[in-house]
């Protein structure tokens, strides 16, 4: 079996937003960046494929030369070989579009992508991929088993659970719950230096268009005041809640 | 014990002088002690025990022996990763950082740099791996920070050496497999020798009732006629220079362990005194806890500073004696100023083992004891500068 885990560099959640002068861009100095939370929870799972089913996993991302910290952590993690394809990821689906290619080309079985990342939380990417692959999809998923070509997925519904049945060749949108967080794997000292010879290779992206430009970007508005409204006079609290908060 | 919510401070951007192993390396160890010290280290402090449990994942982030060769077990890494693992698990506790140090640079060191191929390749593996743990013993009852004035002796006995004598205040000694131990031949000349647990007469008696580094197992070295096998006398070197030398490894190490301790004690202090309301409004937006705050930044920085440079300096091996103790001294007693500034921002909660910063200020007062007193590193600037030692 060869999976590819697709991972996307995201600031780090205690990291703090801001933007730049013009507020057009994301401002990413003294921002620390990660393995896309949801992206590491599909590695994790792959990784433990490779080891109790022999697979082999590759990672890949779409960006510049900035990320490869993350691509030498996801292979200090366990991962065989990372692909950078060279180029700033604009939007889901120039990503997307980007990482189609890494598949085709690689005769992957399956493809563990996050169901989101945290940053702009699009939540394109792996449908977006299956469409343009015409691949089996499961999103939000939260459990899979592989034996041979059959695949058991569980899906996080509204208030419950799903199970289904599909085959691979599949593509996987995860999140917490294909393992747990106390699962997530430290690199170790041995990792870290058997990374050091695996390959990562950086490939030019195809030429595409990207369909969106980011024009600007806003903070949403400081948190005002607590008002503390007497508990007799529920008119003073409707009246706020309706004309202030907009709420009601 | 609260979460471990832990931001480094990294004011002037160092991060940005750092490789992206470095990076890796540090990172790793970071989380490592966020997942598996943190959480049990105040139950371990306050019953003054050591937890073995982590003697496994501090070889797994390759805290013993870091920059020791892989061909012995060792993760062959430079200098300022090894100060960097050092800084994050002093982070977490100056004992278990303790543990680390000896493990690598006062057992590992003087096995790699002056012992035999046959003993590198029989020892450093397990040490490497934390199969085996070790212990070093110079330090004697009446022989502290003069330790060229040491009576534990060895003799030649034809098939074997016969040791004698005492060794006190040694970090992992009771639960070490083997000490490397410093020793006078018949001739008054030091030489080490590696002493294993199970020899005949050689005992290791713990110390009890420390209010310091409780984390960490400490004990005597005992040897009534010990006989050691001659093959374990590390022939390299000799003379007080050979332990002299690895203190200058494990000093370097404690110069970056103890900025660990003091990011530690200045996040938490930050971090409370934003929440932390009185008369109305949070207490940072007081000047006294600013000025405190402000100072503790200040004084984090130039250590970083400091020990990125002597790591630099160690890296192509022209790092001297006397800089590094400039480095331990500095960074000790900047931490440990740290941790009694942070301990008063927090009030009374700064006493409670809910908060590491007393733990740091107790561990601390260790730290700048050992391995060479305050005073005695001092001096040692003294004498590089004038060139006449106040101590000899």
């Amino acid at each position: 079996m060869k999976i590819l885990v697709c991972i996307s560099n995201v600031p780090d959640t205690t990291s703090k937003i801001n933007f730049t002068a013009d507020n057009t861009a994301f401002d990413t100095t003294g921002v620390q960046f990660v393995i896309n939370p949801n992206d590491e929870f599909g590695l994790t799972r792959a990784m433990w494929l490779k080891e109790k089913q022999g697979a082999t996993l590759h990672v890949a991302t779409v960006g510049t030369a900035a990320v490869e910290p993350t691509m030498r952590k996801a292979l200090a993690i366990g991962a065989d070989e990372a692909i950078r394809i060279n180029a700033e990821p604009t939007d889901g689906l120039f990503t997307a579009r980007q990482l189609a290619e890494v598949v085709k080309n690689g005769g992957y079985d399956l493809v563990i992508a996050g169901r989101e990342s945290i940053d702009y939380n699009g939540g394109m990417v792996p449908g977006m991929l299956a469409a343009m692959l015409d691949w089996n999809f499961v999103n939000t998923c939260i459990g899979l088993e592989i034996d041979g070509d059959k695949a058991t997925a569980v899906r996080e519904i509204d208030g419950g659970k799903e199970t289904l049945e599909t085959k691979l060749p599949l593509i996987i949108g995860g999140q917490k719950g294909l393992v747990e967080e106390s699962d997530l794997r430290i690199p170790n000292m041995r990792g870290i230096m058997m990374a050091r010879q695996k390959t990562l290779t950086v490939m030019d992206p195809v030429d595409m268009e990207p369909g969106t430009r980011d024009t600007q970007y806003e903070k949403p508005a400081p948190k005002g005041d607590v008002k503390l409204v007497d508990p007799g006079n529920l008119d003073q609290l409707i009246d706020l809640l309706h004309k202030e908060a907009k709420a009601i | 014990m609260k979460p471990d919510l832990f931001e480094s401070p990294d004011y002037y951007n160092l991060d940005d002088l750092l490789s992206e192993e470095h990076k890796l390396v540090r990172d790793a160890a970071r989380s490592w002690v966020k997942r598996a010290v943190s959480p049990i280290i105040e139950d371990y402090a306050q019953r003054a025990e050591f937890p073995n449990e982590i003697i496994a994942g501090l070889a797994e982030i390759g805290a013993f022996g870091p920059y020791i060769p892989e061909e012995y077990g060792g993760a062959g890494l430079d200098q300022i990763s090894y100060g960097l693992i050092m800084q994050e698990i002093e982070r977490g506790d100056s004992g278990v950082r303790s543990t680390a140090s000896v493990q690598s640079s006062l057992v590992m060191y003087p096995i790699f740099a002056y012992g035999t191929e046959e003993q590198r390749k029989r020892f450093l593996p397990d040490l490497a791996s934390g199969k085996k743990m070790g212990c070093f013993g110079l330090t004697e009852p009446d022989h502290g920070s003069n330790p060229g004035g040491m009576v534990t002796r060895f003799a030649d006995k034809g098939d074997h050496y016969l040791l004698n004598g005492a060794k006190l205040w040694i970090s992992n000694s009771p639960f070490a497999d083997l000490a490397v131990v410093w020793a006078k031949n018949e001739e008054g000349r030091i030489h080490g020798l590696i002493v294993e647990r199970g020899m005949e007469g050689f005992s290791t008696p713990e110390t009890h009732n420390k209010w310091s580094l409780r984390a960490s197992a400490t004990g005597e070295l005992i040897f009534d006629n010990v006989k050691v096998p001659k093959e374990n006398l590390l022939p390299g070197k000799n003379g007080l220079g050979a332990p002299l030398g690895c203190l200058d490894s494990a000093r370097y190490g404690i110069a970056w362990g103890a900025i660990g301790a003091a990011m530690d004690c200045y996040d938490t202090a930050l971090r409370y005194a934003k929440e932390r309301s009185q008369f109305g409004k949070p207490i940072a937006s007081f000047q006294l806890q600013q000025k405190k705050l402000a100072e503790m930044i200040t004084e984090i920085t130039k250590a970083q500073l400091l020990a990125f440079r002597l790591g630099q300096l160690k890296n192509e091996g022209r790092a001297t004696t006397a800089q590094i103790s400039m480095a331990k001294r500095n960074n000790v007693d900047m931490a440990l100023k740290i941790a009694r500034e942070a301990r008063q921002v927090l009030g009374g909660m700064g006493i409670t083992g809910e908060y590491s910063i007393m733990r740091h200020m107790m561990n601390l007062e260790s730290v700048i004891t050992y391995e060479g007193t305050h005073d005695i590193h001092l001096l040692i600037t003294g004498a590089d500068i004038t060139g006449i030692s106040a101590f000899k």
